[in-house]
């Protein structure tokens, strides 16, 4: 039975030309590596660009999947509740765009910085969020990674700064950080992201300039996924060409629906970055499959035919799939396993966070200042006088 | 003679007055004039080589010495990495100020005035002051955010804005407006020190006013706590609170009402926010009579804010009148000199108002 199966994926893997068969590890008889060939990124004032042969291996490749699936049914599940009415206020999901962020993080280390806008669940857990904490906290409850007091746009864990409810402004913040890493010397950079709709900021600009000026280990990443809410790129920008917009910084214009793409381009612009050359920017040609935010259908400024189009031929998760299949490099079953285990991860998440308990009145006005000792703070009314601690 | 060598070696160009006074005795302690300028730079300059994370930016602090030379000499001993240039764009370099910051850095973001800080209030507000508690303490930004605020001398309307009541109403800052030379330092000092956003209000007008300053004051671990408030003058028959240059204003009003047998109190604030409603009471509930005074605009000022906190406490029973205002004018800042010197408080409104509110 084995013996059969692993011919049949023997000659399947004989077909794709790209494919090199390494000598086998697994029981199933599975390609341990392969290269791929990826799309040339599009580069202003950059004498090279990131290569077009890039090496994948299965131990990559499987925790790409895991890790897009379990963000790809996080939203979806983020989605249900919001319509159960379970999750409120703002939420906007990234579907559709998991490519970017999965794609970011392998082409950078834990210990670099990232800073994103309000899209920002999936940021959240590449890096190193729960999905019961990112959970939780959409639900706003005390479990949740910011105890229930940020909500979706406002999560953060270690070198992850939110998470950022103001257009734009989270740019300048992540060239401080990048400020930090040189005045440091620690050899970090910081990845600050953005929107199509974001990149007309004027801080953005004035970020780019001081970031230049000073050589800041920026990399400016641009998640062009063609609408800023409601308005298409061209009603909006006079130049859609966004990797260009840094001007005097080099920039690349990449095929964000391409993990591969993604962390090879991230992994050239943190090169540049390290080797002291100043800021990068990056522009990911990227879609979402939701609306802006739950609020907002979707339909009314493109069609459901463009949706389908994308998700059918350039859904992220699909393309991995393809890939490791067609390259032997997993079996359908062993993919069927882990959409299982995370499909559980999400539910289990979706049940504490459904059930977790509400934060304490007496949290309320914590956490007003740092190192601090206690301070009485106005209620409603004069005669309310509440806590608050550090 | 030892010690106007040490009061030499830390006070700079002042020293020659400290000389001149031949103090022979080394036990005795030796003041001091320091203006508010030096002091600012002095506290700077301690902070910077107390803690390297502490670095300044800023237009012109650098190579310029400080547009109103606040940070004179530090560019030359600090250099590049530590006191930076930065291009005109405020709500850029306010934002890379506060992204230092959640990064570990302990910046000091000058506004060449505070009236160029409402480009950059986004950052101020959003990201600085209200990011800890977003984070259910994860994240906090230790910013200090410093420049001279209120009205100057015939810069007009743009330029002659008071901000402690915006940045005054938000929770999640500290607002800090500093009078004296001490104030000046001992403040700074802390704001720098505090691991919380700080907005540092100065005043252009008191740069170059000359101050004595302690023996104490000198210590390069001279701190005055943030959220206190000072008397600085003794009274029973009414209470002045005040914050910058205008507790000269009701200090100078205090000696001529003495004159008349009216003996004032006067507060100096030092502390927009968190206010010190107590030193206030406690002072309202010996005088019974309570007058705020400041440049600001009356309408949702701080003086609002005092009257407000007096009625919710147990010192409006001691009240013998309500309370006064003294405040600027409701209008944009007029250029004419005329014009400008009626939209402020003079120390005759003071007086006045005293009066009225003494019933005399």
């Amino acid at each position: 039975m084995l013996s059969n199966i692993s011919s049949v994926l023997r000659a399947g893997a004989q077909r794709n030309g790209a494919a090199v068969v390494m000598s086998v590890r697994s029981y199933a008889d599975f390609t341990t590596q392969a290269t791929f060939e990826i799309k040339k990124c599009d580069v202003h004032k950059l004498d090279e660009a990131p290569a077009t042969q890039v090496v994948m291996t299965r131990d990559e490749g499987l925790q790409y999947y895991r890790t897009m699936q379990t963000m790809r049914r996080m939203e979806l599940k983020a989605d249900q509740l919001y319509k159960q009415k379970i999750i409120r206020g703002f939420c906007h999901l990234y579907d559709g765009q998991e490519a970017c962020a999965v794609g970011i993080e392998g082409g950078i280390t834990l210990s670099d910085h990232l800073i994103t806008a309000y899209r920002a669940h999936g940021y959240t857990y590449t890096r190193g969020g729960t999905v019961k904490e990112i959970m939780a906290e959409l639900t706003g409850r005390r479990g949740g990674i910011a105890k229930g007091k940020g909500g979706s746009m406002h999560m953060y864990c270690k070198n992850f700064y939110g998470g950022n409810g103001i257009v734009g402004a989270q740019v300048p913040l992540g060239a401080g950080v990048a400020l930090a890493c040189k005045y440091f010397g620690n050899n970090e950079v910081c990845v600050s992201l953005y929107g199509d709709g974001a990149a007309n900021q004027g801080q953005i600009f004035e970020t780019y300039n001081m970031a230049a000026l000073w050589k800041l280990p920026a990399i400016f990443v641009c998640e062009n996924n063609r609408y800023g809410m409601g308005t298409s790129v061209e009603r909006a920008s006079a130049s859609t060409d966004y990797y260009k917009r840094g001007d005097y910084i080099p920039g690349l214009r990449v095929d964000g629906m391409d993990v591969l793409c993604v962390r090879e381009a991230t992994r050239f612009a943190a090169d540049h970055c390290r080797s002291g050359k100043g800021p990068i920017l990056m522009e990911l040609q990227t879609y979402r499959y939701h609306g802006h935010s739950m609020s907002d259908p979707g339909v009314s400024y493109r069609t459901r035919e463009e949706i389908q189009e994308v998700r059918g031929k350039s859904d992220p998760i699909s393309l991995l799939k393809d890939r490791m299949l067609s390259n032997n490099m997993a079996s359908v079953e062993e993919l069927k396993e882990i959409d299982v285990e995370v499909r559980k991860e999400i539910e289990d998440a979706a049940q504490f966070a459904t059930t977790d308990p509400e934060p304490p009145l007496e949290e309320l006005c914590n956490h007003i200042f740092y190192n601090d000792p206690p301070l009485e703070v106005r209620g409603t009314n004069p005669w309310t006088k509440l806590k608050s601690v550090s | 003679m030892a010690s106007s060598l040490r009061c030499f070696l830390r006070t700079g160009k002042n020293a020659v007055s400290a000389l001149q006074r031949r103090e022979f005795h080394r036990t005795l302690p030796v003041a001091v004039q320091v203006t508010v300028r030096d002091a600012l730079n002095q506290a700077m300059d301690e902070e910077l080589e107390r803690d390297e994370r502490v670095f300044l930016l800023g237009e012109e602090v650098a190579q310029y010495d400080g547009a109103y030379k606040v940070s004179r000499g530090l560019w030359k001993k600090y250099g590049d990495k530590r006191i930076i240039d930065t291009p005109i764009t405020e709500m850029g370099f306010a934002g890379i100020a506060v992204g230092a910051a959640m990064a570990g850095l302990r910046p000091i973001c000058e506004f060449m005035t505070f009236n160029f800080s409402m480009q950059a209030i986004d950052q101020v507000i959003n990201s600085a002051a209200k990011t800890y508690y977003m984070s259910a303490g994860q994240q906090s930004v230790p910013i200090v955010f410093r420049g001279p605020n209120g009205a100057s001398a015939g810069v007009a309307a743009q330029h002659s804005q008071c901000f402690a009541a915006w940045y005054g109403h938000c929770p999640g800052l500290k607002v800090v407006s500093p009078w004296s030379a001490e104030d000046a330092k001992g403040l700074l000092k802390s704001a720098i020190r505090d691991d919380n956003p700080v907005v540092f209000l100065e005043n252009e007008l008191m740069y170059g006013v000359p101050f004595e300053m302690s023996e104490e004051s000198q210590s390069k671990d001279f701190t005055i706590p943030i959220g206190k408030a000072k008397v600085e003058r003794q009274g029973n028959h009414i209470t002045l609170v005040t914050h910058s240059r205008y507790v000269s204003h009701c200090l100078d009003a205090a000696a001529v009402l003495a004159k008349e047998g009216i003996e004032c109190e006067v507060i100096n604030l030092r502390t927009i926010r968190p206010l010190d409603v107590e030193s206030i009471e406690t002072s309202v509930m010996k005088t019974n009579h309570l007058v705020t005074v400041e440049g600001g605009w009356p309408q949702y000022g701080v003086g609002a804010e005092i009257c407000a906190r007096i009625m919710e406490g147990p010192a409006f029973n001691y009240l013998d009148a309500p309370v006064t205002r003294v405040t600027g004018v409701d209008i944009p800042m007029p250029y004419a000199k005329i014009l400008e010197d009626n939209s402020v408080p003079q120390i005759k409104d003071v007086i006045f108002s005293v009066k009225k509110t003494l019933n005399v």
